[in-house]
C-alpha cells in the first residue's frame, strides 16, 4: 500500500477523461468511438476509486462496480448496433449514418 | 511502492494515447488492454486490490475480448477502412477535439490546485467490506444494476441476431435517394 | 303575459343559432320554416304582450324583466344588468320590427328560392332581427350597444351576401367603416354618462341628469353631441350618410329591412329614447333639428336624378330619417317616432315591390329601362303606387301623409321650431312628391321595353298586398297618443285652423309636385329632355347624381391621404421591433436547425462543449 498525492491521482483521471474524449471526438470509425468511451467510462471510474481511498470510504468501490456494470451492457448493446450497421450500410463509418426519419 | 504508481500512470496515458490514433482496431485494442492493466495497477497501489482484479478480468478481459469478437467477425470492413482515416492525415482535424480535450482538462487541473490537498489512505479496503456494502445499504443499486445488465442482454441479442425473412430492406443507396 | 317578454329578441337568436350550425345541411322548406317561423312566433308574442300591457298597464307605464347582471365590476360600482324594458316607445318599436321583419321574411322565402347560400341569408337576417330587438327593448346602455354593434355586424354581413362580387364587398366594408365614425363617438358618450353618472341603467341615466345636470351645461351638450354622432353614423344622415345608397349591393329584402325595420331607424330611436339629454341642451338639439333639414333636402335633390331604382329608395330613405331628425330636433318626440312607423310600412314595401320588379326585369336596376309594367304586373303595381302615396305623403289616403304633416306642424309651432325647418320640410315634400312620381311613372308607364320574366307567386304577394294595406291605414292608428306615457306630449295645441291650413297648404304641394313628375316623365317626355339640356345642366345633374360629391370629398380628403400614408408606412416603422425579434428567432432556428445535421460527432463535441461551459460557469 502506497499513499500517492490525491493531485496526482486525480490529474490521472482526468488526463485519461480527455484523451478518451477527445478519440470520440477524432474519430469516423465507430468501433474506434465505442473503444473511447469505454476509456472515459473507466476514467470516471478510477476518480471514484481515488476518492474512496482519500477519504477510506468503501462507497467508491461501490460506484465503480455500478460504472462497470453499466460499461459492459452499453458495450454490448453499442457492439449490437455495430453488426446491425455494418448489416445495412456496410460500412462503420459514423458519418454516413446521419440520414434522419421522421 | 509510490514509484509503481507513477510508472503505471505514465504508462496508462501513453497506451492510451496510442489507442485512440492507431489505424488498425486490433492495435488499439492491445494498447487499450495495456493501458487498463496499468490502471488495474493503480488500483491496486492505492489501496483497491479487489477492483484491481475485476479491472483486469471485466475490462480487459471480457469488454475486450467482446471487441476483439466484432473486430474479427466483420474483418476487411473494420480492420481496414482506409477511406474511414484519410482525414486522420490532415492536421486541422486534431484542432478541435484537441482544443475542447485540453479546455476541459484544464478546468480539472484548475480545480485540482484549487482544493485542497490531500493523500490517498495507506488502509487497503477489503472484498468483504465491499460485499457488505454491496448487499447491505447498497441492496437496490446492485438489483439495477442486474436488471441493467439483462435489458443489456436482451437488447443486444435482438439486434444482433440474423436478417429475418420479410423484415424491410435495409438502406440501399436507391432507398436512400427516394 | 309579459314574463314572456324574453323570448321575443331570444327566439330569433334561436333561429340564428340552429341555422348557423345546421342550416347547411337542412332542406330549404326546413330552413324556411325555422327562418321565419321563429320571428313570426316572436312577432305574435309581441303582439299579445303589447295588448296586455295596453290593456292593463303596469305600475308607472313600465315593466322590467332582469335576467342576469352581466359583468359585474364590484370595485368601480358597475353591475350593468341584462335586463329589458317594456314601456310604450319600445312596444312601438318591438312590434314594428318583429311584424315588418317577419313579413320580409316570408317574402325572402321565396325572392331567394335560386341562391346559394339560402341558410346563411337566413341565419344573418334572424340574427339582425335579435340584434334589434335587443336594442330596441335594452334597459340598460351597455346592452343597448350590444345590440347596436350588432345591428352594424349583421349589416355587413348582408350588404357583402353576395361576396364573389368585389364591388359588394366594397360596399359592405363602406357600410361598416362608416358608421364605425359613429359608433365611436356613442361609445364616448357612454363613457361620459358613466364617468359623470356612475350608471348606464337608461331611466336612472335620465332621472340623474335631469336632477344634477342645469340646463345647457357643457356636459350635457357634450354627451348629447357624443349621443347624436353615433345617431348620425346609424342613421345615414349629414355628414355619414353616404354608405346607405351603396348598401344597395344586398339583397332588396335586405334593403327592406336596413331601410324599414332595423338599422337606420336606430339612430332615431336612440335619440327618443334619452330625449331628457337632448332636451338639456338645446344648442345640440338644435343642431339635430338643423341636421335633419339639410339631411333631407340634400338626399332628396339626390335623389330626382338617380336612374337606378334602389338608389331612388335609399335616398329617399335618407331624407325621410331626415323628417325624423328634423321632428326630434325641435322636439316632436312622438311625430318621429309616429313618421318612423308609418315609413317602417311603406319603405319596406316599396323595396319589397321594387325586389319583385327587379326580379322579373332579369336584374335590371335601371328605371330607364323599364316601363309599361301597369298592366302586367297589377298586384306589385297598386302596392307599389300604395307606397309611393305613402313615401310623397298624398293627402288624406295614405298614412304619410299623418305623421309627415304632424312633423311639418309641430316644427311650425313648437317652441324649438321655426319657419325656416317648416320650410325645408316644405319644400322637401315638393322634392319627394316629383322623384316618387318619377320613380312610378318610369317604371310603370309608358311604352313596355321589356317583357316581365317571373311572377311573384303567394310568398311575395302576401307580405306586399299586407304591407299595402297599412300604407294606405297605418297613419290611423293614434301613435303619438299612445306614446304619451314615454316621451313628452307636445302641448295641446290651440291651432286646429292653421294645422288645416299647413295640411292643405302641403296636400296641394303633393299634388303639384306629382303633376310634375307625370308631365315630365309621360306625357311631355321632351320637357325632361330640354331641361337636361338648358346650359349648366349636365353639370347640376353630375353633381346630384354623384350625391352632392360627398364620396369624391370623403375619398380626397381621407382615403387617399390614408391610403398614400399607409403605402409610405408599408414596411412599418413601429412593427420593425416585434419583426426583428421574429427575425432573431427565425434565424436561431435557421442556426440551431443546421446543427441537427445526424452527425455522432458533432453531437458529442456539442455535449462536450456544453459540459466545458458549465464547468466553467460552476468554478470560476
Amino acid at each position: 500500500m502506497a499513499t500517492v498525492p490525491l493531485e496526482l491521482a486525480l490529474l490521472l483521471a482526468g488526463v485519461l477523461f480527455a484523451l478518451g474524449l477527445a478519440g470520440v471526438l477524432l474519430r469516423r470509425n465507430i468501433i474506434f468511438v465505442l473503444l473511447s468511451i469505454e476509456i472515459m467510462l473507466n476514467a470516471a471510474g478510477l476518480a471514484f476509486i481515488v476518492a474512496g481511498a482519500r477519504w477510506q470510504q468503501v462507497d467508491g468501490q461501490v460506484m465503480f462496480l455500478f460504472i462497470l456494470s453499466m460499461a459492459a451492457a452499453e458495450v454490448a448493446v453499442g457492439l449490437a448496433l455495430v453488426l446491425q450497421m455494418v448489416h445495412r450500410f456496410g460500412t462503420v463509418d459514423s458519418d454516413v449514418v446521419s440520414r434522419m426519419r421522421g | 511502492m509510490e514509484v509503481a504508481f507513477y510508472i503505471a500512470g505514465i504508462v496508462a496515458v501513453i497506451a492510451t494515447f496510442m489507442a485512440i490514433t492507431r489505424r488498425n482496431p486490433v492495435h488499439a485494442l492491445l494498447y487499450l488492454v495495456v493501458s487498463l492493466l496499468a490502471v488495474a495497477l493503480v488500483f491496486y497501489v492505492i489501496g483497491a486490490p479487489f477492483i484491481a482484479a475485476l479491472e483486469v478480468i471485466i475490462y480487459a478481459g471480457a469488454i475486450i475480448v467482446l471487441f476483439l469478437f466484432v473486430v474479427m467477425i466483420l474483418g476487411n470492413v473494420v480492420v481496414r477502412p482506409a477511406e474511414l482515416d484519410r482525414h486522420l492525415q490532415r492536421p486541422l482535424t486534431y484542432v478541435g477535439p484537441a482544443a475542447l480535450g485540453l479546455v476541459l482538462l484544464g478546468e480539472f487541473i484548475y480545480i485540482l490546485v484549487r482544493g485542497a490537498p490531500g493523500q490517498t489512505g495507506p488502509v487497503a479496503i477489503s472484498p468483504q467490506e465491499l460485499g457488505e456494502a454491496l448487499f447491505g445499504p447498497y441492496l437496490v443499486g446492485v438489483e439495477l444494476a442486474a436488471l441493467l445488465l439483462l435489458a443489456g442482454l436482451v437488447g443486444a441479442y435482438y439486434l444482433g441476431r440474423p436478417k429475418q425473412p420479410g423484415e424491410p430492406e435495409g438502406e440501399t443507396d436507391g432507398d436512400r435517394s427516394a | 303575459m309579459l314574463g314572456l317578454l324574453w323570448l321575443v329578441p331570444v327566439l330569433p337568436l334561436v333561429a340564428f343559432v340552429l341555422l348557423a350550425l345546421g342550416g347547411a345541411r337542412m332542406p330549404r322548406a326546413a330552413v324556411s320554416a325555422l327562418g321565419v317561423g321563429l320571428p313570426a312566433a316572436a312577432a305574435v308574442i309581441a303582439a299579445l304582450i303589447a295588448i296586455t300591457f295596453g290593456a292593463s298597464p303596469p305600475a308607472g307605464h313600465s315593466y322590467t324583466q332582469v335576467l342576469w347582471t352581466w359583468m359585474p365590476v364590484a370595485g368601480a360600482d358597475f353591475m350593468p344588468q341584462f335586463a329589458l324594458h317594456l314601456d310604450a316607445l319600445s312596444i312601438v318599436m318591438m312590434l314594428v320590427v318583429t311584424w315588418v321583419g317577419s313579413l320580409i321574411l316570408l317574402y325572402s322565402s321565396e325572392f331567394m328560392e335560386g341562391e346559394e347560400g339560402y341558410s346563411r341569408y337566413f341565419a344573418y337576417m334572424d340574427l339582425f332581427i335579435s340584434s334589434m330587438l335587443f336594442l330596441v327593448l335594452a334597459r340598460d346602455l351597455l346592452v343597448l350597444f350590444l345590440g347596436w354593434e350588432g345591428v352594424g355586424l349583421c349589416s355587413y354581413l348582408l350588404i357583402g351576401f353576395w361576396y364573389k362580387d368585389e364591388n359588394n364587398v366594397r360596399a359592405a366594408n363602406k357600410a361598416f367603416i362608416v358608421t364605425r365614425v359613429g359608433d365611436t363617438a356613442f361609445a364616448i358618450g357612454l363613457f361620459l354618462l358613466f364617468s359623470s353618472l356612475g350608471t348606464l341603467d337608461i331611466p336612472e341615466v335620465l332621472s340623474r341628469a335631469a336632477q344634477q345636470w342645469p340646463a345647457g351645461s357643457a356636459v350635457a351638450a357634450a354627451a348629447a353631441a357624443l349621443l347624436l354622432g353615433g345617431a348620425v353614423g346609424k342613421s345615414a344622415q349629414l355628414p355619414l350618410q353616404t354608405w346607405l345608397p351603396d348598401a344597395m349591393a344586398g339583397p332588396s329584402p335586405v334593403s327592406a329591412l336596413i331601410h324599414a325595420a332595423t338599422m337606420v331607424t336606430a339612430g332615431v330611436y336612440l335619440i327618443a329614447r334619452m330625449h331628457v339629454i337632448f332636451t338639456l341642451s338645446p344648442l345640440v338639439q338644435w343642431f339635430v333639428a338643423l341636421v335633419g333639414a339639410l339631411t333631407l333636402l340634400l338626399a332628396a335633390c339626390a335623389a330626382l336624378v338617380q336612374r337606378d331604382i334602389k338608389r331612388v329608395l335609399a335616398y329617399s330613405t335618407i331624407s325621410q330619417i331626415g323628417y325624423m331628425f328634423l321632428a326630434l330636433g325641435v322636439g316632436a318626440w312622438t311625430a318621429a317616432i309616429f313618421h318612423f312607423m308609418t315609413h317602417a310600412f311603406f319603405k319596406s314595401l316599396l323595396f319589397l315591390a321594387a325586389g319583385v320588379v327587379i326580379l322579373a326585369m332579369h336584374h335590371e336596376h335601371n328605371m330607364f329601362a323599364m316601363g309599361g309594367l301597369r298592366r302586367r304586373m297589377p298586384v306589385t303595381f297598386w302596392t307599389f303606387v300604395a307606397g309611393g302615396l305613402a313615401l310623397s305623403a298624398f293627402p288624406l289616403i295614405s298614412a304619410g301623409f299623418y305623421s309627415k304633416d304632424l312633423i311639418l306642424f309641430e316644427a311650425f309651432t313648437l317652441p324649438r321650431g321655426n319657419v325656416l325647418f317648416w320650410l325645408a320640410g316644405f319644400v322637401g315634400s315638393l322634392l319627394t312628391a316629383i322623384y316618387t312620381g318619377r320613380m312610378v311613372f318610369l317604371t310603370f308607364f309608358g311604352p313596355a321595353k321589356h317583357e316581365p320574366g317571373r311572377q311573384p307567386r303567394w310568398r311575395m304577394q302576401t307580405p306586399l298586398i299586407i304591407l299595402g294595406v297599412l300604407a294606405i291605414c297605418g297613419g290611423f292608428i293614434n301613435v303619438p297618443d299612445f306614446l304619451r306615457t314615454a316621451l313628452p306630449a307636445p302641448p295641446e295645441s290651440e291651432h286646429s285652423g292653421l294645422q288645416i291650413g299647413l295640411e292643405s297648404a302641403t296636400g296641394a304641394l303633393v299634388i303639384v309636385g306629382i303633376l310634375v313628375a307625370a308631365a315630365l316623365f309621360v306625357w311631355r317626355r321632351a320637357w325632361a329632355d330640354a331641361l337636361y339640356r338648358l346650359p349648366g345642366m349636365a353639370g347640376v345633374h353630375a353633381f346630384l347624381f354623384s350625391g352632392w360629391g360627398f364620396d369624391w370629398v370623403y375619398d380626397h380628403a381621407l382615403v387617399r391621404p390614408f391610403v398614400t400614408l399607409a403605402r409610405i408606412n408599408r414596411r412599418d416603422f413601429i412593427d420593425f421591433f416585434y419583426t426583428a425579434v421574429a427575425w432573431l428567432n427565425i434565424g436561431g432556428h435557421r442556426v440551431l436547425s443546421a446543427t441537427e445535421n445526424g452527425r455522432l460527432r458533432w453531437y458529442a463535441a456539442g455535449i462536450a462543449a456544453g459540459a466545458v461551459i458549465v464547468i466553467a460557469i460552476m468554478v470560476l
